[in-house]
């Protein structure tokens, strides 16, 4: 990597390095997972979290976090190798209980939320969460918007919903903060399917509006 | 060896190593919780360290012994019978065909590991034999009637059945954190009380996190974009009531995590029932960082 590491440590085994951009996330963690030096990478939106690999005496103990981010400054960021991007169309009822306050927030009419949704192509930046819950990048700005102060104890699977700069679909019921316009009755994620999500790195998103 | 689920009160799940490495593709690690009853459980009935067991909560179940079956009793403390006659736990327990171990429920602690001879038998899905409670994934928890099937016991060592000691749950558990990755959203006094004060264990307790109540620690009232979760991770909410995240957490999340506890004392927080006692102690003094 060109210039200085940003890094934070992160438990016994990790760091946690800051990026630009998502792009730069996946260039390291590409670059990361051919060295062998990590035993698990997980991006988030502008991070990349990279745990030691076991030294292999089976013992939990402290490994030196300061030389695995030496090793990770040191490796020489290539291309990312996308396997050939598809394109998800993906039916959505927009009656999501979020809606009206979202209007409020954005100072848009519920109608305009909905067509603004449904007109961008958005990308599967990173997968997370739980059940491979799809991060996708590309929500028109004037729909960026806080999560809820206070999390809900339990979203329906399917929820289509907004936070920050951020789109997504709950794969399951979980709680979440996020907030819901919609939802859909596409299922993303088949854990006897390995790797067990439907949408791939890379892969392109375009939501449709549909009565139920 | 077989047993067959006569009756079971809390939740009870099979458990193993869980799935590591996969966060990437947002599947949880699960796992056993208290992993250290996992291995002594494991060692007793002269398992791999690794084979897969029953967690149950509280404990509270029935078991009926379909062939005999060797089984060890490991993490939360209760009494339990075979037939109607006490046994211990923490040392190898025969049960012979016919007959029924009940597990009282838990005096102390919160999870009781059942390991039995030759590993809990089950497809394993996507790696592991481990049951996910957040995104279900895995073995569906256990229910009366099922029957729990063992693996191969050909070549295993010997059981020991002698008891061997362990440490009690203290009064108030202390694990010990390392700050960090976002610590710098605490003030330097929520810090300071994040490690000094005692907490209590709320009723928002499960394997994917335990809630802390106490007096709210002042944070920044920002947006963090969403990074990588690890068990262990404490997280701290805009409400300022830290969550310890257990082995089911989501792999990515929103909050800010400024401390994680310790792999070893993780085993320690997942035998915290709502109401114990916990007080966190800083390792080392300094955050490191590049």
């Amino acid at each position: 990597m060109t210039g200085d590491l940003r890094w934070r440590r992160y438990g016994e085994r990790g760091v946690l390095v800051e990026l630009d951009t998502i792009d730069e996330v996946h260039r390291l963690r590409t670059a990361v997972e051919a060295s062998g030096i990590a035993a698990a990478s997980v991006p988030g939106a502008s991070t990349l979290y990279v745990e030691a690999a076991d030294d292999g005496d089976g013992l939990a103990d402290v490994a030196d976090v300061a030389g695995l981010a030496r090793s990770i400054g040191e490796l020489e960021l290539g291309d990312v190798n996308l396997v050939d991007p598809c394109l998800h169309e993906i039916d959505v009822v927009y009656d999501g209980v979020d809606l009206d306050d979202v209007s409020d927030l954005t100072g848009l009419a519920p109608a305009e939320v909905i067509e603004r949704h449904t007109a961008a192509i958005y990308t599967l930046a990173f997968l997370g969460f739980s059940r491979s819950f799809p991060y996708l990048t590309g929500l028109d700005p004037a729909l960026v918007v806080p999560r809820l102060a206070t999390p809900r104890a339990r979203v329906p699977a399917g929820s289509v919903a907004i936070a920050g700069e951020f789109t997504g679909i709950y794969p399951a019921a979980s709680p979440g903060g996020w907030r819901l316009l919609g939802r859909t009755e596409r299922c993303l994620f088949d854990p006897s399917i390995d790797p067990p999500s439907f949408l791939g790195l890379g892969d392109h998103v375009v939501f449709r509006a549909v009565r139920r | 060896m077989t047993l067959r689920v006569v009756r079971f009160g809390g939740l009870a799940t099979i458990q193993d190593d869980g799935r590591l490495g996969r966060g990437h593709q947002g599947v949880a690690r699960a796992g056993a919780w208290d992993q250290r009853a996992r291995g002594l459980g494991n060692r007793l009935v002269g398992n791999d360290p690794h084979a897969a067991v029953i967690e149950i909560v509280l404990g509270d179940c029935e078991l009926e012994a379909v062939e005999a079956t060797t089984v060890a009793l490991t993490g939360a403390r209760g009494p339990a019978w075979i037939d109607g006659s006490p046994v211990g736990q923490d040392l190898a327990l025969l049960v012979p065909a016919g007959a029924r171990l009940r597990i009282g429920r838990a005096t102390s602690g919160l999870r009781l590991t059942v390991a039995l001879r030759g590993g809990v038998d089950v497809e394993p899905v996507l790696g592991s034999r481990s049951y996910d409670t957040l995104g279900r994934i895995g073995p569906p928890p256990l229910q009366a009637g099922d029957v729990i099937r063992s693996g191969p016991v050909d070549g295993l060592g010997p059981a020991w059945f002698e008891q061997v000691p362990t440490l009690p749950l203290p009064d108030i558990v202390e694990a010990a954190v390392i700050f960090g990755p976002r610590d710098d959203w605490l003030s330097d006094g929520a810090r300071h009380e994040l490690v000094s004060r005692v907490w209590t264990v709320s009723t928002a307790c499960d394997r994917t996190g335990v809630r802390l109540d106490g007096a709210a620690l002042a944070r920044r009232p920002d947006e963090l974009a969403s990074e990588a979760m690890i068990p262990g991770a404490i997280q701290l909410p805009p409400d300022g009531r830290p969550i310890i995240l257990g082995p089911d957490c989501g792999t990515t999340g929103g909050y800010p995590v400024v401390a994680v506890v310790t792999r070893a004392d993780l085993d320690l927080v997942g035998q915290l029932r709502p109401g114990a006692a916990i007080r966190l102690r800083a390792m080392g003094s300094k955050t490191i960082t590049g």
